[in-house]
């Protein structure tokens, strides 16, 4: 038997070398939905006045989280790479703090995947992120009409 | 009479201390390998290629959020340095001037979208930023990366800024 989705993508925060530079974690997957975290890092300090950590460190935690839900959309058959990402900025992580992304897979085609993801840092009713994002897509049935 | 225009060792020393305490000063800067050269105010990005800005070990490609957060680093230091050089160009800062300042307050990122044009080898990547309106609140900079090739762009990206507020 082939090993699922899941068994695989479980492993991305440690077999992505970024991720795992970024000390990431999986902590759910489901269908087409992931959530992804990050602890807080001097490393990775945008403003030093603060000690809010960049935009840059939220970015990969969300394109990762992106890339994750797409993983587990019941119709992948195959890697996905971010055609685009777009960031909406909230409010800064507040710093110490965990950082959390959730990601849903809401649509697919024959060859893209549409996201969105929020991120968020004391409570997740306020976030400090949230994005939508193209990743390219392959499908598993040949020939669907997009 | 006219001026006696300044040495160039000390016109030199404020340009580059400038955009060195700038670029020193922020940690995840540091953390991901990026550094500027600067030619008169033009200034061109660089990520040096290390193993952990890898996303897919198996092609081998730099991670996406790697490639945005460098776009990102090179349109907030584009911005931040327009600024500053307004000021130590007028002034005429010295060196030991410049290093008496206090930081200064960067410009905070309301919205950034990266277009991927092509995968991130694992060699280094270079950027430019191009601020295309800065008002005294807001300002929108255009950032293309590339690679090997000037033309060929690895990605290019959008975003808009929040200015800090000259009286802090």
């Amino acid at each position: 038997m082939s090993v699922s989705p899941k068994e695989i993508a479980k492993h991305f925060a440690t077999a992505l070398p970024h991720c795992k530079e970024l000390n990431m974690r999986m902590d759910l997957l489901e269908e087409s939905h992931a959530i992804m975290s990050m602890p807080y890092d001097e490393r990775l300090i945008g403003d030093p006045s603060t000690g809010v950590i960049h935009g840059g460190a939220v970015s990969a935690l969300m394109d990762s989280c992106g890339g994750a839900s797409v993983f587990m959309h019941p119709d992948n058959g195959g890697a996905s790479v971010t055609l685009d990402l777009r960031i909406d900025y909230m409010r800064p992580a507040k710093p110490g703090l965990r950082v959390n992304a959730e990601s849903h897979c809401f649509h697919v085609t024959r060859n893209v995947a549409f996201v969105r993801v929020v991120t968020w840092a004391e409570s997740k009713d306020e976030p400090v992120a949230t994005a939508t994002g193209a990743f390219s897509f392959t499908h598993k049935r040949k020939g669907r009409a997009a | 009479m006219r001026e006696k225009p300044e040495p160039l060792q000390v016109i030199k020393e404020r340009r580059d201390g400038a955009l060195l305490r700038l670029v020193e000063t922020v940690p995840y800067i540091q953390f991901m390998g990026i550094s500027f050269e600067r030619r008169g105010d033009e200034l061109t990005a660089l990520m040096a290629y290390s193993d952990m800005l890898i996303g897919n070990p198996a092609v081998p490609a730099i991670h996406g959020g790697a490639t945005a957060a460098f776009l990102e680093t090179a349109a907030i230091i584009e911005l931040a340095w327009a600024d500053i050089w307004a000021k130590i160009e007028m002034e005429k800062l010295s060196g030991a001037d410049i290093a008496a300042l206090p930081f200064p307050t960067l410009p905070k990122t309301i919205d950034f979208t990266t277009d991927y044009l092509s995968v991130g080898h694992p060699r280094d990547v270079y950027a430019r930023a191009r601020i295309n309106r800065s008002g005294r609140r807001y300002a929108s900079v255009h950032v293309e990366a590339w690679q090997d090739n000037r033309t060929k762009l690895v990605a290019q990206a959008t975003g808009h800024f929040l200015m800090p507020t000259k009286d802090g």
